[in-house]
């Protein structure tokens, strides 16, 4: 026989085979079918069933929420019951290379706040400079800011303490991943002496419009009056360390965040004896800084103006009774699959003599990338270039990483 | 001198006249404006497994719960989400129609810096975005200087109410 003939003869014997055994429980299957009525009984018992697994799993789910939105949450908080208790932080680590080579973790930064009440709560930043404090060592142990702020209603709150003061870009925020180039800029550190902070209180306004308003009455500076630092403004930052406060000051500021991407500040401020009586006659200062800080799309641009005048003999003797900085940044910057790129260049300019007929400005131009892995991380190089009337010039490379929590 | 001046700063302000945490926008009165004639029965959309890691990938971390409520009429739905801005929680109404943003606003916002986000000129940016297959908005948003945190909050919401919006069946 044919193996095609075997085959046929096999398959038509199972389709019989297969045809019987349906028919045959098949008709037991009808036998055992329940009837209409006992299917709808069925039915609603499972109806019953999936409506008490409903509940039991809209319960669970609640529960679950809770159990995920309590304080002890590892991971978030919420609106109800929220931590009131925050920990944050920053830091960055420097790697310059010019006439001598240094590497230096420049801050590392603990932030810590928490809410007293829906209304009142405290501000603190403890910074290590340089990584190692002590006698003879380049680092400091430094409490920036401990502040307290009670909102008084939905747009006016004022706060007590030890806080920022209210002028420029970077001195009240400056995590390392909010900048362009591995160290701060030369005016923001030489004119406006960031970081900078001082003891009193202070009141802060909102508007509608997009304008707000500081006005804030805090413990001064204290500058030296003679050798090589004399009026150096950056030199008279007391710290709120024991420090002298017998001649306060007062500083308004006026900004306008009323458009996306842009900024707008000026703020002055007054101090009637900057050489808190370390001369016979009061040296009373005047600080006013200007600046616009915008990103729109890729493009940025930041541009700052500050000036101190400076009043007596002692000061204007050594051309300290006008110190002046500008600078100009603008930036561009890419996002990738990889994280964020950024170019910039900064031209910076300052003169902490100005006052005198001799060349005393210094001349910086800052070229670099930034690149943000993530937006809290930051990975910076940059060329510097300075041009100092009085100490020459110097080119460097910076290498920088930054980080925020 | 100066220095007594702050002290006369705080003369006045008594604890009884201080506000609470400041809501703009109730959430039923966020649903109503959504929804304007009849806000559709409240739905949970439950986080399994096969959302999870794109919910990591927008926040940056797992979403605070297993399940979220939301509310699905049509091609328009309605997505009431927290993400932390500095400190706090931001708490957020998202509408989407058509899988792009139709509105976004702060409902509640409990941070002390970065009130800006809650403005109009701020959020209105975010109209007729929507999301791409990275995850990531179409459309660049603008920040707001001083309130990078809250506004980086708010973009990952938006992201993450597009997600959410587009694993979810349409309804009548």
């Amino acid at each position: 026989m044919k193996l095609e003939n075997k085959c046929g003869i096999i398959g038509k014997s199972l389709t019989l085979g297969s045809i019987l055994a349906s028919i045959f429980s098949g008709t037991l299957f009808a036998a055992e079918m329940p009837s209409r009525e006992e299917m709808w009984g069925i039915i609603q018992k499972q109806q019953a069933q999936i409506d008490l697994l409903t509940q039991k799993v809209e319960i669970t789910g609640e529960a679950i929420d809770k159990v995920q939105s309590s304080p002890s949450s590892s991971y978030s908080s919420h609106s109800d019951s929220h931590s009131s208790t925050s920990i944050g932080g920053y830091g960055e680590l420097h790697y310059n290379m010019g006439e001598s080579d240094t590497i230096d973790f420049h801050r590392f930064v603990l932030l810590g706040s928490h809410e007293f009440s829906d209304r009142i709560r405290l501000s603190t930043e403890l910074e290590i400079e340089h990584a190692l404090a002590g006698d003879g060592k380049e680092g400091e142990v430094e409490i920036e800011q401990a502040y307290l702020e009670f909102d008084l209603n939905d747009s006016l709150t004022a706060k007590a303490g030890l806080f920022l003061v209210p002028v420029g870009i970077i001195n009240e925020i400056h995590e390392p991943n909010t900048f362009f180039g591995v160290e701060r800029n030369p005016i923001e550190k030489n004119i406006i002496p960031t970081t900078w902070w001082e003891a009193g209180a202070g009141l802060n306004a909102k508007f509608d419009n997009g304008f707000s308003t500081d006005i804030a009455v805090h413990s001064g500076l204290m500058v030296d009056t003679d050798g090589k630092k004399a009026f150096n403004i950056r030199s008279g930052r007391q710290k709120v360390s024991n420090a002298e406060a017998s001649d306060g000051a007062i500083t308004g500021r006026v900004k306008w965040t009323g458009a996306p991407g842009i900024e707008v500040g000026l703020t002055g401020q007054y101090q009637q004896d900057i050489a808190q009586g370390k001369l016979s006659d009061d040296v009373d200062a005047t600080l006013i800084e200007l600046h616009t800080s915008i990103q729109r799309g890729a493009f940025g641009l930041r541009a700052l103006y500050a000036r101190w005048d400076l009043s007596g003999e002692a000061a204007s003797a050594i051309g300290a009774d006008e110190q002046f900085g500008w600078y100009v940044e603008p930036s561009w910057t890419i996002e990738s699959d990889i994280g964020e790129w950024g170019v910039f260049a900064r031209l910076n300019q300052y003169d902490t003599s100005a006052g005198s007929g001799s060349d005393s400005k210094v001349e910086e131009l800052d070229l670099g990338i930034n690149y943000w892995p993530h937006e809290n991380v930051v990975l910076k190089v940059d060329y510097q270039t300075i041009d100092s009337d009085s100490d020459g010039n110097e080119d460097l490379i910076n290498l920088g990483i930054g980080y925020h929590f | 001198m100066i220095l007594l001046l702050g002290s006369h700063l705080f003369t006045g302000v008594t604890a009884s006249a201080l506000p609470k945490e400041t809501i703009y926008l109730e959430p039923t009165d966020f649903l109503s404006e959504v929804f304007e004639i009849k806000v559709p029965a409240p739905q949970m959309l439950w986080l399994t497994k096969d959302l999870q890691p794109s919910v990591q990938q927008i926040l940056g971390h797992p979403y605070k719960t297993l399940r979220i409520r939301y509310w699905k009429k049509a091609t328009k739905s309605a997505w009431i989400l927290e993400e932390i801005g500095k400190f706090k929680p931001i708490t957020t109404g998202i509408a989407i129609n058509s899988r792009k943003i139709e509105t976004i606003k702060v409902l509640i916002y409990r941070e002390s810096h970065g009130w800006e986000i809650k403005k109009s000129f701020f959020t209105d940016q975010f109209k007729e975005v929507e999301l791409q297959e990275n995850l990531k908005l179409n459309q660049r948003i603008d920040g707001i200087s001083g309130a990078t945190l809250s506004v980086n909050a708010l973009k990952k919401l938006s992201r993450l109410a597009l997600y959410l919006d587009s694993k979810v069946p349409e309804s009548n």
